[in-house]
């Protein structure tokens, strides 16, 4: 193989090489691009950032319209808690504030870090569900065996569209103990 | 004729000899591309035969409802690892072991580009799956969360055991070893070729293998970097995919399917190119439309970019994105139709003979333009909803790899192995060899399509008692399939060593040699071949271009 010969393939190779790692920091980019993307709304989701406190906004009460709000409770993987809402559903107006409460109780003997992570069912009605108080706007710390009651206040916005009449709201708890921790 | 002969003779370094060294080491450290070639066809075989046997497991445990033989941990880590080798293991190398034989022999070249880092591309993809195996091993059992390893599921303790790390790092093995195999392919197509090959002359394998490449070089590292995220969530506390922390288990499907499209189709393209190659020869006619075919090539590439998202219309995207990404699927379906229909125009009104590799061709033809079928009824996002991870999937994409990818693997045997070796293979039994798989993949594989419409989920080892008949038919259909690969080792052993006897020309297959520069060589094909480049080259498969 001539000398000229092995300098081209080097060089080419090598260029290769370099579009292989951009490739590699691409794939990193990725993170932010979606990041974007779910902020133009062009991805759906909820995201503890995303859930933030709305100050109270007198609405009209739209008296003509009942939406059925579902609440789940789940704990993720083997998180030693109990977690339950008081009610299973609630029939609201749009416009009407209203305040559940929902019960956690650490199981164990040692202090938790831990955090609720809202979803909502069907997604796009996130965005008109608005809370003025949740637990979910931050990390919970548990002292060890506390239970606590900790209300939800929200309302819904009377511009939600026609066409919803259920909104389930699942809340998963994390153990976030180890993780904060580190941090 | 060029300097580069001259030159190659005076400062002849490892390769001036005129045959392989002697004894084992010569297959750890040869550079020749022939040898490499060779071991990696042969492990890419004994990799479909491992496999092979996670599928007889995975089958066997299906033949009836309930457990029967396996734990259903140990079922989905089957069903994981099935994928994984077979698609790291199996089909990838198998189609770089044929690229290392065929390319440098089709274009005129003396060998790759770069031969060091040919012979440590396949060690490292050796090393990559040895630990990828090694998992079965380990407390906890190989990862099974499905190949797609998909968070949350593959973080939690409850599923990864001790494997995850092996198996991200496996995934890194295999990534840097098939980038390196890509940019050497590469390399090898732009600079290696007959000073009188235009890239518009070269045969479609080499084509088709060169956009291939570019494919491995973009979304491999991307792949890397979406396993390297895992691991980092699971032992760094990083929250890429933890939605505690803020992260999106979603961005991982976007991530992955980034990859995963254009992967599908780094199996695909270069069993395109083989077909292209091997019906032209039997039909005894030109390749029809020669240049479409080489548009559709990378029509198909540069689609696969742009349409990951159908893999997950069920996540939860905007009607938008929904439509988007179907209209985006559904226009793959005319490059491809372009290919199908100039394979049909080729064969049409040919004098065809019906060898085995042409049977295999054959059969690759109409099957996987099912499987082809099958991906449009999926491209469509409301109906997907009822199809997406259903039995109905896995139908679909087993008809692109096995009667597509695997088939034309299989032809490409049959095809090569008389020029590789000098023998002929016992016909007889590469017929039968034929019409058991055609005849056994179609009972292992349709009825699952019945399965996945009534509802069947995959990645179960239990299912209601309503699926239990197709099962078992498909279990039946599974294990002749699984029984009749057999016949093609016992092909490939018996014709490495003098088959029945019969010399073939150095052409083999008749006017072969008007088609493709490797049938003007001698058969067996010398251990060392165009250390002058060829001043002809044959122009039968690129005459409707001209």
């Amino acid at each position: 193989m001539s000398d000229n010969l092995g300098k081209k393939n080097s060089r080419l190779a090598l260029t290769l090489l370099l579009v292989a790692v951009a490739m590699f920091g691409f794939g990193y980019a990725l993170v932010p691009i979606y990041d974007v993307l779910c902020e133009w709304k062009w991805i759906e989701r909820d995201r503890p950032d995303d859930i933030k406190k709305v100050p109270e906004t007198a609405y009209k009460v739209d008296k003509n319209r009942e939406i059925n709000v579902e609440f789940m409770t789940t704990l993720n993987e083997s998180t030693p808690m109990e977690f339950r809402a008081e009610k299973k559903q609630l029939k609201v107006h749009p416009g009407e504030y209203h305040t559940v409460n929902f019960y956690a109780e650490n199981k164990t003997g040692k202090v938790m870090l831990a955090r609720a992570i809202a979803s909502f069912s069907p997604a796009v009605t996130s965005s008109y569900f608005e809370k003025t108080q949740c637990f979910c706007f931050s990390e919970q710390t548990f002292k060890a065996k506390e239970a606590k009651i900790m209300p939800m206040r929200f309302v819904i916005n009377p511009e939600l569209p026609e066409q919803y009449k259920t909104i389930t709201l699942s809340y998963t708890f994390f153990d976030n103990t180890e993780r904060s921790e580190k941090n | 004729m060029s300097a580069v002969i001259d030159e190659h003779d005076h400062h002849a370094d490892d390769h001036h000899d005129h045959g392989p060294a002697k004894g084992l080491l010569r297959w750890i450290v040869t550079t020749n591309h022939k040898d490499i070639g060779t071991l990696y066809l042969l492990f890419a075989l004994a990799m479909f035969f491992v496999g092979g046997t996670m599928a007889m497991v995975i089958r066997a445990e299906l033949f009836e409802p309930g457990l029967q033989f396996v734990d259903p941990a140990f079922f989905n880590s089957m069903t994981t690892m099935h994928a994984l080798v077979m698609v790291f293991g199996a089909v990838m190398p198998a189609f770089v072991g044929l690229a290392n034989w065929q390319i440098p022999l089709m274009i005129g070249a003396a060998d790759m580009a770069l031969p060091r880092m040919n012979n440590m591309s396949f060690w490292m993809l050796v090393a990559g799956v040895l630990l990828l195996a090694s998992t079965l091993f380990m407390e906890g059992g190989a990862p099974n969360s499905g190949w797609t390893l998909y968070p949350p599921i593959v973080l939690q303790p409850i599923t990864v055991g001790k494997a995850l790390p092996f198996a991200v790092f496996s995934v890194h093995l295999l990534g840097i070893s098939s980038i390196m195999g890509a940019i050497n392919i590469i390399a090898t197509i732009f600079n290696m070729r007959a000073p009188s090959m235009k890239m518009m002359d070269m045969p479609l394998f080499v084509w088709t293998w060169l956009i291939t490449a570019f494919l491995l070089i973009a979304v491999m590292p991307v792949f890397a970097g979406a396993v390297t995220m895992l691991l980092t969530d699971k032992f760094f506390h990083t929250s890429f995919f933890n939605a505690a922390g803020g992260g999106d288990p979603v961005l991982y499907e976007h991530i992955f399917w980034f990859f995963g499209h254009p992967e599908v189709y780094i199996m695909i393209l270069p069993t395109f190119g083989v077909a292209s190659t091997i019906i032209p020869i039997f039909a005894r006619k030109p390749l029809f439309g020669y240049a479409s075919m080489v548009w559709a090539t990378a029509s198909i590439a540069f689609l696969s970019f742009i349409v990951w998202a159908h893999h997950m219309f069920t996540v939860g995207m905007p009607i938008a994105g929904e439509l988007y990404f179907m209209y985006a699927t559904m226009l793959i379906a005319v490059p491809t139709g372009v290919k199908v229909f100039n394979w049909t125009a080729t064969m049409w009104k040919g004098a065809m003979t019906f060898e085995t590799p042409m049977l295999f061709s054959i059969a690759f033809v109409v099957l996987f333009t099912m499987g082809g079928f099958t991906g449009l009824m999926m491209s469509i996002a409301p109906s997907d909803f009822q199809y997406h991870d259903t039995y109905f999937i896995v139908a679909h994409f087993h008809y692109t790899l096995v009667p597509a990818s695997i088939f034309i693997l299989m032809a490409a045997g049959y095809f090569w192995l008389p020029k590789w070796t000098g023998h002929m293979y016992n016909e007889k039994i590469g017929q039968l060899h034929f019409w058991l798989s055609a005849i056994s993949v179609n009972i292992l594989f349709f009825p699952q399509h019945f399965l996945g419409l009534a509802g069947m989920p995959r990645r179960i080892p239990d299912y209601a008692v309503q699926f239990a008949d197709w099962n078992m038919i498909s279990s039946i259909g599974g294990f002749i399939f699984g029984a009749s690969q057999l016949l093609f080792l016992y092909i490939v052993i018996d014709t490495i060593r003098g088959g029945t006897g019969e010399k073939v020309t150095g052409e083999v297959w008749e006017n072969a040699a008007q088609h493709s520069l490797e049938w003007t060589l001698p058969s067996p094909v010398p251990y060392h071949t165009w250390t002058t480049p060829p001043t002809m080259v044959p122009t039968e498969h690129v005459l409707d271009a001209h």
